[in-house]
């Protein structure tokens, strides 16, 4: 499956269409948006792409637990490494699209303020595993780490930014909805938004699975 | 592997076509609200071609990168396997 070529082609195809259509189609005009909204084709796949890699993080951290085999570990830090760099990459072009929509690239809104949590929370895991020269306690405190991490990402990032008033939508009294977009999104943008959605998910997922097979690669060469 | 590349290069200037369709079917009298900046002034099909190059290097680079990680796969493989004829 990692190395079968199929669902890699599929990512790229998807994604040439997006970066093509999501330039040309028209979008709708809403509020002080105007053509930024094409964003949503970019900034907001970061974000799913990140919630999908620390997903399988977080499993593959549950089956060391399990299995206590080292490849598992593997799989576990490198898709969150990949995840984070998504993360970073949400952070970075939300800034820049606030700054331009919002007036401001940090306007401590509980979205942004429970991302760079979040995101916080990640990095320590990174600096914790470092910090662990035995490699048996290691792969087991940064499993158990990284479980807590997850299970704080979701209430940091999903949960109470739309229990609070928020600048993003789906928040207390703001229109909208944060997920897939349901029938508030317009249909064209829809066309575009969802095969985004599946092409950066699958490239994400390529890019998590180049670094865990080149660990892996270099796990095998010490065992040599 | 050479197919692959084979394969997305010719896609992708099959796409760029489709980019000049696209521009094709925007009507010129026909400007709402939101065709102001970046569409009215036209020539965004060369942001979509730049943007796309640019893309499709990545994905070569990082086509190339999966190709060279499983070649050292393959050999790993096979010399552990010569080392296990051994034992």
């Amino acid at each position: 499956m990692l190395r079968q070529s199929w669902w890699k082609i599929t990512g790229v195809l998807l994604l040439i269409y997006v970066f093509i259509a999501g330039f040309l189609i028209r979008v709708p005009n809403i509020g002080n948006l105007y053509e930024t909204s094409r964003n949503l084709f970019f900034h907001v796949p970061m974000w799913t792409c990140q919630l999908v890699l620390i997903s399988i993080s977080m499993v593959y951290s549950i089956l060391y637990l399990r299995k206590n085999d080292v490849k598992n570990d593997i799989f576990a830090v490198e898709f969150a490494r990949t995840g984070t760099v998504f993360g970073a990459l949400g952070l970075v072009t939300g800034a820049v699209w606030a700054n331009y929509t919002w007036g401001a690239p940090w306007s401590n809104d509980p979205k942004q303020l429970g991302v760079a949590i979040a995101l916080l929370i990640y990095l320590a895991y990174f600096v914790l595993r470092n910090s662990l020269s035995d490699i048996d306690k290691r792969g087991r405190i940064g499993a158990v780490y990284n479980i807590f991490a997850f299970s704080l990402y979701i209430p940091m990032v999903l949960i109470l930014p739309r229990l609070v008033e928020s600048l993003h939508p789906g928040g207390k009294g703001v229109d909208g909805n944060p997920g897939l977009g349901g029938k508030d999104l317009d249909p064209t943008m829809t066309k575009v938004f969802l095969p985004a959605m599946l092409g950066w998910i699958l490239l994400s997922l390529w890019i998590a699975t180049l670094r865990t097979r080149y660990k892996i690669l270099e796990e095998k060469k010490l065992a040599i | 592997m050479k197919k692959i590349c084979c394969t997305f290069f010719c896609m992708y200037l099959l796409l760029l076509s489709a980019a000049c369709f696209a521009q094709n079917a925007e009507a010129p009298g026909d400007k709402p609200g939101m065709a102001v900046g970046m569409r009215a002034n036209g020539k965004i099909y060369v942001v979509v071609a730049v943007v796309v190059t640019i893309l499709s290097g990545l994905f070569l680079y990082l086509a190339n990168l999966d190709k060279k990680i499983g070649k050292l796969e393959k050999e790993l493989r096979t010399g552990s396997e010569k080392k296990g004829d051994l034992l």
